[in-house]
């Protein structure tokens, strides 16, 4: 699963490597801001068991066995920030003491193994979580989740990457067909072990996972005279952080995907790629079929109507990235309202104990 | 990937031992840059390249069967690059009985040269550098420093937390258990929990020996001593070869 | 000149430690200590001894600060344990862990016992100086570039107590110093901690080894010192010792005319 030298292209590489070095840096201050001087030996530790449970083998079935990746279950149990430092630290470690894994494809592999995964392990887990009812069930429901679509969206990030400068002439079909395949089903080997784990974490240490810090029950204060009331949520960095840590992260994100699709893809090779050029050498091109959407303004990477062609690809990747963020934002947000609402007050009876 | 880690370490005193370990991870990295910018079909850079490491790997006294042994890592890829010539797109060419993509014949050799170099390069810096002074070579060529600490925590309690994940799997086997499909998922899975309640905690309680021991939030740097130029002229000079001969090949080309 | 002679002799005058009305409960709200009240001088070995649970460890935590009582004070060579005077404090009061893995953060055992006074900000020949010397009085200094984890348990015991020597401390709290190390390694060790001229608290359920090392025991039980004299007395009561869950090992008698432990052997 790791990427050796030569495998993509030097600009795929590179800007790869900026991609990880935004992310990594963004995460280095959230665990920064929510462990202070806890950061180095919790994340070491937790990178430590990361590697660990990596080398488990679970069997499958008569003979093959799988192994773990542990983006996902890492950002359940550690928190999304301190999942992505581990599984840094993980790849780093092997590229540079274990000899696995290219030394000019790490920002590759951090970006597939370390920031995907848990990334998206951690959104959709948070996705999960605010959609069902409050409790530990929902806490395994949504690492099994997250951890399922961690996988596939690990190998969607690695064909996305092949396509755009991977170096090898196979067509991309057949790439997101085999990476996909697979990579669902180790999806369902992950999800299974992640929410098997983190089930089991939560029936002895429910203190110790992140992602169910809010189901702690609040201290209980007990008046002069009697009466009873629960005492505010201590949570001293979550609350007013909240608001905070998602935007610095976002904005991030937006930059990074603006500046791969709108700046990367200006020096994406305007020569036909590896299939059009053998297609169009051969004179099978006159067979292309046209796709749906060719006459739209956006057909082709092109911008209709603008003349330079570099200029008017870069122009299309942004507005795709554009597109993409504010459709996804507005899923995101919806979720989000919805939840709030049913969180809005604290009730005493059902905080009960699992 | 899980396939086992080689403690790649030989130790050794060569002067390749003895160069700091900054400038030899620079010169890992920038001798597989130029590995990576060589061009696919100047086959003789690639020889050259490969001497290049050869003349390292004398220097260093890493025996050719240490580095062959542990390139199997390599595995998985090479079964991908060598599938490409019959999979791969194209025109075709004979090759005895066989049909095979040109482009794929160029680009499975293009990725299995430079993925081995990439590899040898790595193994060659691991073979001659202590671990620990490799995170600290890091540390200098100004990867953030706190992303080192962790990277050190992780190297000094790695053998620790595998321990403990062996006696587990002990523990386990003692009575009776043996995993031989799914259904084992869930015992299995039980120790990982418990794997990682235990490195937790034993984080808290590296963090509290810390505390004990003065600490305030940032480790302190004991040994900031630059590296003398000569030392970083005689561990770049196999990546500056390398980088001057992928750029005659590019201008050949 | 004059003043820091004067304020040396003070605190040479001053106890080790002195603890009063130490209470304490965890966050959950059990309460653990009650109110422990005890002295240690300067100079003397004394063990800590009580049941499981009895909150030993608790109260070795209050001693560097690490817990803060929810009463009480803990008073280190004259200098009150408080958010200012942490630092100060963790230089005063050595305390050793149980695990020594917990102890031994660092790739190598030199940059390990070097942390304590590098935070300390003693640098360059002088933290060298510290860092030998320490090694050398624990008998691990050929190890000094070896990584921890290719020593034995008891070779890692005793660097983790070097890592605390190199700080110079006032007091050496050690927890359980003499469990998991098998007969040589328990005597090396005594003949090492017999051989040093700082102020130790030993907390212990080894009761010949505390007979062995410290002329002084208290018992911890219940949240309180329900005991405080000579370890020889203390552990010739049996019935006491019945009371608070400690037991001699089998066939151990208290020997009657051994020589009392010389306070300043080498």
């Amino acid at each position: 699963m790791h990427v050796p030298d030569g495998f993509f292209t030097a600009s795929v590489s590179i800007a790869a490597g900026a991609v990880a070095a935004g992310g990594v840096g963004v995460c280095l201050r959230g665990a920064r801001r929510e462990l202070d001087d806890r950061t180095a030996p919790m994340a070491g530790l937790v990178a430590a068991f990361v590697f660990a449970a990596q080398m488990l083998n679970f069997p499958v079935a008569a003979g093959t066995s799988g192994h773990l990746l542990g983006g996902a279950l890492a950002a359940v149990l550690a928190g999304p920030y301190t999942a992505v430092l581990a599984m840094t630290v993980v790849l780093l470690i092997q590229a540079l003491l274990f000899a696995d894994g290219g030394l000019t494809a790490l920002g590759v592999n951090i970006v597939l193994m370390g920031i995907v995964t848990a990334a998206v392990g951690w959104a959709v887990f948070r996705l999960v979580v605010r959609l069902l009812p409050r409790g530990r069930p929902a806490v395994v429901a949504g690492s099994f989740a997250g951890a399922l679509v961690s996988v596939p969206a690990s190998a969607l990030v690695f064909t996305l990457l092949f396509w755009i400068g991977g170096t090898a002439p196979i067509e991309v079909g057949t790439v997101a067909a085999a990476m996909g395949g697979v990579h669902v089903l180790i999806g369902i080997g992950e999800a299974v072990i992640t929410a098997l784990t983190v089930s089991s974490v939560l029936a002895v240490r429910p203190d110790l996972v992140y992602g169910a810090r809010h189901l702690a029950t609040p201290l209980v204060l007990r008046g002069a005279d009697g009466t009873t009331r629960t005492a505010e949520p201590a949570a001293p960095q979550a609350a007013p952080a909240r608001p905070r840590r998602l935007a610095p992260f976002g904005l991030a994100a937006l930059a990074v995907s603006l500046l791969l699709a709108g700046v990367v893809s200006f020096y994406a090779s305007g020569d036909p790629d590896g299939l059009e050029r053998v297609a169009a050498d051969h004179g099978f091109d006159a067979a292309e079929r046209e796709h749906d959407l060719a006459g739209s303004p956006l057909a082709d990477y092109g911008v209709a109507g603008v003349a330079n062609e570099r200029l008017s690809v870069g122009l299309a990747g942004i507005i795709g990235v554009g597109v993409t963020v504010a459709v996804g934002g507005a899923v995101c947000y919806a979720a989000r309202r919805r939840t709030k609402d049913e969180t809005g007050t604290a009730e005493a009876p059902d905080r009960a104990r699992a | 990937m899980a396939a086992g880690h080689h403690r790649l370490y030989l130790p050794g005193d060569t002067p390749v031992h003895r160069l700091p370990p900054e400038a030899k991870l620079a010169a890992a990295v920038a001798f597989a840059i130029a590995v990576v910018a060589t061009p696919r079909t100047a086959l003789w850079a690639f020889a050259a390249h490969a001497a290049l490491l050869a003349a390292v790997a004398a220097i260093a006294r890493v025996p050719p069967g240490f580095l062959l042994r542990r390139m199997a890592i390599e595995i998985p890829f090479v079964a991908f690059a060598l599938a490409l010539p019959f999979i791969g797109l194209g025109e075709r060419v004979q090759v005895g009985v066989l049909s095979l993509s040109a482009e794929g014949l160029w680009a499975a050799w293009n990725i299995l040269a430079k993925a081995t170099l990439g590899v040898a390069a790595s193994i060659l810096l691991a073979a001659t550098t202590e671990p620990h002074r490799i995170l600290h070579g890091a540390r200098r060529l100004r990867i953030p420093s706190l992303l080192v600490q962790i990277a050190m925590f992780m190297l000094r309690y790695l053998d620790v937390i595998l321990g403990e994940m062996r006696r587990m799997r002990i523990a386990r086997e003692s009575r009776g258990f043996t995993a031989r499909d799914l259904r084992a998922a869930p015992v299995l899975a039980r120790s990982v929990g418990a794997l990682f309640i235990r490195s937790y905690e034993r984080g808290e309680r590296v963090h509290l020996a810390m505390l004990s021991r003065g600490f305030t939030g940032t480790l302190p740097v004991l040994d900031d001593r630059p590296a003398p130029p000569a030392a970083w002229v005689a561990a770049l000079s196999p990546a500056v070869a390398a980088a001057v001969v992928a750029a005659l090949a590019r201008v050949v080309a | 000149m004059g003043d820091a002679a004067a304020e040396r002799e003070t605190t040479a005058a001053e106890p080790s430690l002195r603890v009063r009305d130490l209470a304490y409960a965890y966050p959950d709200g059990t309460q653990a200590l009650f109110g422990v009240n005890l002295t240690i001088e300067r100079g003397e070995r004394v063990a800590l001894l009580g049941p499981n649970g009895a909150g030993k460890t608790t109260l070795v935590m209050h001693l560097n600060g690490i817990l803060t009582p929810g009463h009480g004070e803990v008073v280190v060579a004259g200098l009150p344990v408080r958010k200012d005077t942490l630092r100060e404090v963790r230089r005063r009061v050595g305390l050793v862990f149980q695990d020594p893995d917990d102890q031994l953060f660092m790739p190598t055992v030199r940059e390990d016992v070097a942390f304590g006074p590098a935070n300390m900000g003693v640098r360059g020949e002088e933290l060298e100086r510290r860092v030998r010397h320490a090694l050398e009085r624990v008998g691990m200094l050929d190890a000094i570039d070896r990584p921890p984890h290719h020593l034995s348990f008891g070779q890692r015991r005793r660097v983790a107590v070097a890592t605390v020597l190199a700080m110079e401390p006032e007091i050496l709290v050690l927890d359980e110093p003499s469990s998991n190390l098998d007969p040589a390694s328990r005597r090396e060790l005594a003949e090492i901690l017999r051989g040093l001229d700082v102020t130790v608290l030993m907390v212990t359920h080894d009761l010949p080894y505390a007979l062995e090392l410290c002329e002084r025991s208290l018992i911890l039980s219940g949240g309180v010192i329900v005991a405080d004299g000579p370890t020889r007395e203390i552990l010739a009561d049996a019935e006491l010792l019945a009371a608070h869950r400690l037991e001699l090992p089998f066939g151990f008698t208290v020997p009657e005319a051994a020589p009392a432990p010389d306070l300043h052997a080498r």
